[in-house]
C-alpha cells in the first residue's frame, strides 16, 4: 500500500503532492467558472437585449450592459399583443401534454404489467419517435388541407399529443416498472376494478415519474418551431413562430427577440430546476435510472 | 365500481365486468395506438400514393406516373447534397460534442464547493427552444451589433468585419458553434450521471495495482458507461439528422442553398414551392434510409453490449 490517500493528505499538509493536489483543485475550480461563463454569455446577451433602448441595441461595436434597466419593450410587446402567442403555445403545449400523459399512461401501464405485444410492440412505439419531424409534418399538413385543420388548435393539440405519447409511454413503462406489484395485487383481491387499481394505486404512486414526465413533455411541445411553422398562420401562433417574425429583411428587433425569449424561456428555467433530479432520466429515455 | 360500470352492469348482469376485465389490457394501449396510427399510418399511405402521381404548383395529375419522382430524386444533386451535409455535419459535430462533453464531466466529477449549481447553470442552453438558440447566436455572429467580431477584433488590434452567416468560408462554423454550445450540456449531463455509477472500488483497486489514469479510464471507465454512451449518441444522431431550427434561424440553408439539411430542403420543397409530389417521394426515401442505419446502429449497439 503506497501512502497516496486523502486521509495520509490531511495528516501530514506540507507534503509536496498535497501542494499539487491544491493546485489541480483551483485549476478544476478556474476552468469549470470559465466554461460556465461561456456557456451562459450567450443566453445573457439575447436576455439583455430586452433591457436595452433602441440606440444600445444598434450600437457598433455592441455594449455590453445598458445604461439602465429599462422595460419598454416588455410593454410594446404587451400593447402590440405579441404577448398572445405565449398565451397559445400555453393552451398547445399545455392540452397537449395532459392528453399525451393520459393516453400513454394507460398505455404504459398494459405494456409494463400485461406485456402487451411482447417487446416488439413498445420497441415499434417508441420507433415512432425516431422518425424526423419534417417527414411526419409534410403528410400530416396534406390530410389537415383537407380537413381544414390548419391554423386550428385542434390539429397542432392533436399532432404534438401524437408526437409526444412513445416518449410518455416509454418513460412511464418504465416508471410503473418500478412501482413494486404487491400493491396492485392486494388491491385487486380486496376487490377494487381493474380502474380504480389504476387510478387510486398506479397513479399516486408514479406519482414523480408522472410530473417529471409530464414536464419534459410540456417542454418538447413548448419548444417545437418545425410544426408550429407549418401548422399555423394568424389565430394560433406559437412563441416559437413569433420569435422568427422579428427577423426582418432590413432590420431585426433583437430588442423583442430578447423580450420574448425571457418570457418564453424562464418558465422552462423553473420547471428544469424543480425537476433536475429527473432530467437525466428525462432526457436519457430512461436509460439511466439515477 | 363507478357509477356507469354499475348501471351496466344492471343492465347486462355479470358480463360486462368480465369483458372489461379480460380486455382490459388492450383497452388501455387501443387509444395510444390509434392516435399512433391516424397520425402516423394514415398521411403515411397518403405519401406513398402522392410519390405516384405529378402533383405540383402547376396542377394536379392524379394518374400513376410510375417511378417519375423517384427518377427525378436520384438526378437531383441539390437533394444529395443537403443529406451529405446532414451527414457530414453529423460526423463533425457528434465527436466534438462528446469529446467536450466527456472533459466537462470528469472536470465536475468529484466534489467540488458549488458543483450542484455550475451542474445547474451548465444545462441552461439545453433546455432552450432550439430557435431561441439559432436567433441568439445569430446575433451573437452578427458583424455590426455581435460581441464575437468585437472580441477577435481586441486580439487581433484592429475592428475585425467577417460576415458570418453570409460567407461561405465561416458559414459552417456558426452553425457548428451553435449546435456544440446547445447540446454539448446534453452529452456532459448523460455523461456525468454515466461516471457517477462507475464502481468505484474496481477503479480503486486498479489505481493500487499502479495503473496509469489514461488506462483506468480507457479500460474500466469506458467499458462501464458503454451502454449509456450508445443511448446519447443515438439520441443526438437522430437529433442531429433532423437539424432544421437552428440552420432555420441562421442561414435559412443559405447562402444559396450551402447549409441546406435534409430538413430545411424537404421544408422548401414542400412548403415554399409545393412540388407535393416530388417531396412525397423525398420523404420515402428519407424515411427508409433512416430506418436502415437506425437498424444497423441498434444491432451494432446490441453487439457492442
Amino acid at each position: 500500500m503506497t501512502g497516496e490517500t486523502r486521509a495520509d493528505a490531511v495528516y501530514v499538509p506540507k507534503d509536496w503532492w498535497l501542494r499539487r493536489r491544491t493546485w489541480t483543485y483551483v485549476g478544476r475550480y478556474a476552468a469549470a467558472i470559465v466554461i460556465t461563463l461561456l456557456f451562459l454569455f450567450p443566453v445573457y446577451w439575447i436576455f439583455i437585449m430586452a433591457f436595452k433602448t433602441p440606440e444600445e441595441v444598434f450600437a457598433s461595436p455592441p455594449i455590453w450592459y445598458p445604461a439602465q434597466i429599462q422595460f419598454k419593450t416588455f410593454a410594446v410587446l404587451f400593447r402590440d399583443g405579441d404577448v398572445g402567442t405565449i398565451g397559445n403555445s400555453l393552451i398547445t403545449a399545455g392540452v397537449s401534454t395532459v392528453l399525451a400523459m393520459f393516453f400513454g399512461t394507460i398505455a404504459a401501464y398494459s405494456l409494463a404489467r400485461f406485456r402487451t405485444g411482447g417487446e416488439n410492440l413498445a420497441i415499434w412505439i417508441i420507433s415512432q419517435r425516431m422518425i424526423p419531424p419534417i417527414v411526419i409534418i409534410f403528410p400530416v399538413f396534406l390530410v389537415y388541407v383537407f380537413f381544414g385543420w390548419v391554423d386550428t388548435f385542434q390539429g397542432l393539440i392533436l399532432l404534438y399529443t401524437a408526437f409526444n405519447l412513445p416518449y410518455v409511454t416509454w418513460m412511464m413503462r418504465g416508471y410503473i416498472e418500478d412501482i413494486p406489484i404487491e400493491l396492485e395485487q392486494s388491491a385487486l383481491v380486496d376487490g377494487w376494478s381493474r380502474w380504480q387499481v389504476l387510478l387510486r394505486v398506479v397513479f399516486p404512486m408514479a406519482r414523480a415519474g408522472l410530473f417529471a414526465t409530464a414536464v419534459f413533455t410540456f417542454i418538447f411541445a413548448w419548444n417545437d418551431f418545425i410544426f408550429a411553422l407549418v401548422l399555423t398562420r394568424v389565430e394560433i401562433t406559437t412563441y416559437p413562430v413569433q420569435v422568427t417574425s422579428f427577423f426582418g429583411q432590413q432590420q431585426t428587433f433583437w430588442a423583442k427577440i430578447g423580450a420574448m425569449s425571457i418570457l418564453g424561456t424562464l418558465p422552462i428555467f423553473f420547471a428544469v430546476a424543480l425537476f433536475q433530479r429527473y432530467l437525466v432520466r428525462g432526457i436519457s429515455l430512461g436509460a439511466i435510472k439515477g | 365500481m363507478t357509477v356507469s360500470t354499475k348501471i351496466a352492469a344492471g343492465l347486462f348482469g355479470k358480463r360486462v365486468d368480465a369483458f372489461t376485465d379480460r380486455n382490459f389490457k388492450y383497452l388501455l394501449i387501443a387509444p395510444a395506438i390509434f392516435i399512433l396510427l391516424l397520425i402516423g399510418i394514415f398521411p403515411l399511405i397518403n405519401l406513398v400514393v402522392a410519390s405516384f402521381q405529378d402533383i405540383t404548383i402547376l396542377g394536379e395529375d392524379k394518374s400513376f406516373q410510375g417511378l417519375l419522382n423517384y427518377k427525378r430524386l436520384f438526378s437531383d444533386a441539390r437533394m444529395w447534397e443537403s443529406l451529405l451535409h446532414t451527414v457530414l455535419f453529423m460526423a463533425v459535430a457528434l465527436p466534438i460534442e462528446l469529446l467536450l462533453g466527456t472533459v466537462m464531466a470528469l472536470l465536475l466529477l468529484e466534489k467540488m464547493w458549488g458543483r450542484q449549481i455550475f451542474i445547474a447553470l451548465l444545462i441552461i442552453p439545453t433546455v432552450i427552444a432550439p430557435i431561441v438558440a439559432g436567433a441568439t447566436w445569430r446575433l451573437m455572429f452578427d458583424n455590426r451589433f455581435g460581441p464575437i467580431n468585437q472580441v477577435l477584433g481586441w486580439f487581433k488590434g484592429e475592428p475585425v468585419n467577417i460576415v458570418w452567416i453570409v460567407n461561405s468560408s465561416y458559414v459552417w462554423a456558426a452553425i457548428l458553434a451553435t449546435e456544440v454550445w446547445q447540446w454539448t450540456p446534453f452529452m456532459f449531463l448523460i455523461l456525468l450521471a454515466g461516471f457517477s455509477n462507475v464502481d468505484r472500488t474496481q477503479v480503486e483497486a486498479a489505481q493500487i495495482d499502479g495503473a496509469s489514469n489514461l488506462r483506468i479510464f480507457f479500460k474500466i471507465v469506458i467499458p462501464a458507461i458503454r451502454p449509456v454512451l450508445a443511448i446519447a449518441l443515438l439520441i443526438r444522431a437522430l437529433d442531429l439528422f433532423r437539424l432544421f431550427d437552428i440552420v432555420w434561424a441562421l442561414t435559412r440553408g443559405g447562402p444559396g442553398t450551402m447549409t441546406e439539411t435534409i430538413s430545411t430542403f424537404t421544408y422548401v420543397k414542400g412548403f415554399e414551392q409545393f412540388d407535393t409530389s416530388y417531396t412525397s417521394a423525398v420523404a420515402i426515401v428519407v424515411v427508409v434510409l433512416l430506418s436502415i442505419a437506425v437498424i444497423f446502429a441498434l444491432r451494432r449497439v446490441e453487439i457492442a453490449r
